[in-house]
């Protein structure tokens, strides 16, 4: 982006009535040079990025396995067949689930598959991995509590620290020290605070007086999600408060002296000077919390592992689940894509929302 | 605003030299001794580490023909590490591989047949020895062990009979137990079963419970499917009694991973493995006793296998890199893990030398678990999904998933990949 900026402006001051060798030479060598700039992030983002996309993409068609024997086989769309089928099997008077899905039963439709859910006594949902439903599930409902309060949070934060007061910088030194603690020290101490006898539990029980029943936050299908979402708020808040604390500061102080000039109450200051000023830092906040909370992995393989009952299972989870620990990277692969398409689904509906009220 | 061409071409020669770099290889001299590249995983554990560079030392030391390098891995790294060298014709010539690991990659071609003689490898503990197929594929100097530590003052007060290997707890004394000492004992639970940990620690800790009662991961005869192993009446039955220990409280569904309830007494009694018998020592002394394993229906059972060596099947230097693990079979190098790390000696021989395992030592009560207790789990490629499956599958038991539908599911998990692998070559 620099580089480009600058060559641009590299041409510019060349006088356009001089477009002699010179100048084109110079233009040659310039952009020479922006290639040599741009060559080490190039490269790194083809290997690391462009490349790892195009072999799923690929991956995902075959029934590749992270150690095997045997080649990969062109499968077609099988892995995303069993990824997605879904079955209603109405169950005939008497007959169990299993005498349909169990494999060698004569039923090729559902063999294999698993309760999704449980309809009514004789209607039940199959699906071919209904552990990726659940995932599919828990990651939006992250993602839909975690944007809000982690933006809003963040930018009451932000507020709250941008006031010219003695020793506000060590408000926002603390709140800004999750962020750059590692995601799995900070995973593994509210671990120990969400225990049946840890600091929460007795916390709220010395401020109850001992009437507070112990909640296993982790250990209840309940209460593991909303246990992972206040713990994953609390780490990143410190990150878009300093977002917005950056992009409360372009805010002139003029217009806030202007509008006091012109009475207006400390609602109206926020709602017609500061929000508005914040709408291009708003856009990188919702994106940046958007894509974290879609990609949620860490907590989840320190905090949980997916359980209990699939509470707290994401898609990514499950993917790295499916194609490293049990080594059916074709299939990991499918889900990987998969996602990727409803990740790219829900960014380009957030840039064209934001982009009309722009 | 130009800077000068010098600088320019700093900078793209920087960003080339950063490219070539990645790229480049280290290869070994051709003159002089043959080398002999070996991994380990065990970068993060000092003791083990130096143990393995002393065998590597002396066997230097003692010969001209061959030079053995070894590059340490972290743990949590070591498998991926592997894989990946295997994909890209890389592997070194003598590796260690987590027991259970084994049939896989020997499956898949990475290991080479170790071809060491029988009379070695029959001194060893049947559950050091990696077999695929029947063939032996690696080969361990130590194994690991669990069992029920506990505390004779405790035992005794709540007048319960402290078991013996020959006599061990039968399912109804074990459950009487442990019901006994949650509701009269002043414990947050009877027993720390260790359900915190992650990974590999629940198919290890807690599969050798299902066997005890009958069931199995996988039907061994067969290796081909787990319908009637992992779902039949006595794998329900399992299930049934474990769930029950957390919905009668007699036991932590999310115990904390340091293991500490047993050492800071809120729980009365731990299952855990050999490591932790240095701490309980240390805590409680003379009072400590490190219990067999319940005999819930089949005798009592725990899991075998722990780290193994084996020769992979690229390797140029078949006969120096047999030379060297004969080398380091050596009673003396067992022991030296054994005193250094706290692990089980593979060979009688080897335990006499040691000072907590020889006869009459204090944790030699681990080595006949192992002897006479451990099942190792099924040598089949199958086994990674297996064990993932099987994690899954109890930790919802433990969280009060409908047991029979549950285990039935796990059973068309691992049949659909073994299916889909054509049978993994059974």
């Amino acid at each position: 982006m620099v580089v480009t900026t600058r060559t641009r402006r590299a041409s510019v001051a060349e006088p356009p009535e001089r477009p002699g060798r010179r100048g084109s030479l110079r233009r040659r060598r310039d952009s020479l040079a922006a290639l040599g700039m741009t060559a080490p992030a190039v490269v790194l983002l083809t290997l690391f990025v462009a490349v790892p996309v195009v072999l799923a993409f690929v991956l995902g068609f075959t029934n590749a396995r992270l150690v095997s024997p045997e080649p990969a086989r062109f499968v077609g769309t099988e892995n995303f067949s069993r990824l997605l089928d879904v079955d209603v099997l109405e169950l005939p008077e008497g007959a169990q689930v299993r005498d349909y899905t169990r494999r060698g039963s004569g039923h090729p439709e559902y063999e294999g598959k698993s309760v999704l859910f449980t309809v009514d006594e004789d209607t039940v949902v199959l699906a071919g991995d209904p552990t990726f439903w659940k995932s599919l599930r828990n990651t939006f409902l992250l993602a839909l509590v975690i944007v809000p309060v982690q933006g809003g949070l963040g930018l009451l934060l932000a507020m709250l620290v941008n006031q010219r007061l003695p020793g506000i910088r060590i408000f926002r030194t603390v709140y800004f020290m999750p962020v750059v603690t590692s995601m799995v020290v900070v995973s593994i101490l509210w671990r120990f605070m969400y225990q049946e006898q840890g600091l929460i539990n007795s916390m709220l029980g010395t401020l109850t007086f001992g009437a507070w029943d112990a909640v296993n936050w982790l250990g209840d299908p309940g209460t593991a999600l909303p246990a992972i979402m206040v713990m994953s708020v609390w780490q990143g808040v410190g990150f878009h408060m300093v977002i917005w604390l950056a992009g409360l500061q372009t805010i002139p102080p003029s217009l806030y002296e202007a509008a006091l000039m012109d009475g207006a109450t400390a609602w109206q200051r926020f709602r017609y000077v500061t929000w508005p000023g914040l709408r291009p830092t708003l856009v990188f906040v919702l994106v940046t919390i958007t894509l974290a909370a879609l990609g949620l992995f860490v907590q989840i393989d320190v905090m949980t592992q997916g359980g209990p009952l699939d509470a707290t299972t994401t898609v990514v989870y499950h993917a790295v689940r499916k194609g490293f620990r049990e080594q059916q990277i074709g299939y990991g692969a499918a889900i990987s894509l998969v996602f990727f398409v409803l990740v790219l689904t829900v960014s380009l509906i957030q840039r064209r929302l934001t982009r009309e009220r722009a | 605003m130009r800077r000068p061409l010098f600088t320019r071409i700093l900078a793209v020669a920087a960003s080339a030299t950063l490219i070539a770099g990645c790229g480049s290889t280290d290869r070994g001299d051709q003159t002089g001794p043959k080398t002999i590249k070996l991994w380990t995983h065990a970068a993060g554990n000092p003791e083990e580490l130096a143990t393995v560079l002393q065998i590597v030392n002396d066997f230097n030391a003692s010969q001209q023909e061959y030079r053995v390098v070894h590059e340490a891995f972290p743990q949590g790294a070591y498998n991926d590490a592997v894989t990946g060298a295997a994909a890209a014709g890389r592997l070194p010539c003598v590796l260690d591989a987590d027991g259970p690991v084994v049939p896989n990659w020997a499956w898949a071609k990475y290991l080479a047949p170790l071809g060491l003689p029988r009379s070695t490898t029959d001194k060893f503990l049947p559950s050091t020895v990696g077999k695929y197929k029947d063939t032996i594929y690696a080969i361990g100097h130590f194994d690991a062990a669990v069992g029920i530590y506990g505390r004779k003052s405790v035992l005794r007060k709540h007048g319960i009979r402290i078991p013996t290997i020959d006599t061990p707890w039968t399912l109804q004394e074990f459950d009487a137990a442990l019901v006994k000492l949650k509701n009269e004992g002043r414990f947050d639970y009877a027993i720390d079963l260790g359900t915190g940990g992650g990974g590999e620690w629940w198919p290890y800790a807690f599969s050798p419970l299902l066997q005890s009662f009958g069931g199995d991961l996988i039907d061994r005869s067969s290796m081909t499917t787990a319908e009637g192993a992992l779902n039949g009446p006595a794998a329900v039955k399992w299930g049934e009694w474990w769930q029950s220990l957390f919905q009668r409280r007699l036991a932590n569904p999310s115990e904390a991973t340091d293991r500490v309830a047993f050492l800071n007494g809120k729980a009365a009694l731990a299952w855990d493995g050999n490591w932790g018998a240095r701490d309980a020592i240390e805590k409680y002394g003379d009072d400590l006793v490190i219990l067999p394993p319940p005999d819930l229906g089949t005798g009592p059972k725990i899991g075998g296998a722990s780290w193994q060596w084996a020769i992979t099947s690229s390797c140029e230097e078949q006969e120096g890199a047999r030379r060297y693990l004969e080398f380091s079979l050596n009673p003396k190098y067992i022991a030296r893990f054994s005193d250094k790390v706290g692990l089980i000696p593979a060979t009688e021989e080897a335990a006499a030398l040691t000072k907590s395992y020889r006869q009459g030592g204090e944790l030699r009560v681990f080595v006949d678990f192992s002897r006479r207790f451990a099942v190792v789990r099924p040598p089949t490629p199958a086994y990674p999904v297996i064990s993932s499956v099987f994690e899954k599958a109890a930790q919802d038991i433990t969280n009060g998933a409908a047991v029979k539908t549950r285990l039935d599911a796990a059973v068309d998990e691992i049949d659909a990949n073994v299916a889909s692998n054509g049978n993994y070559g059974f």
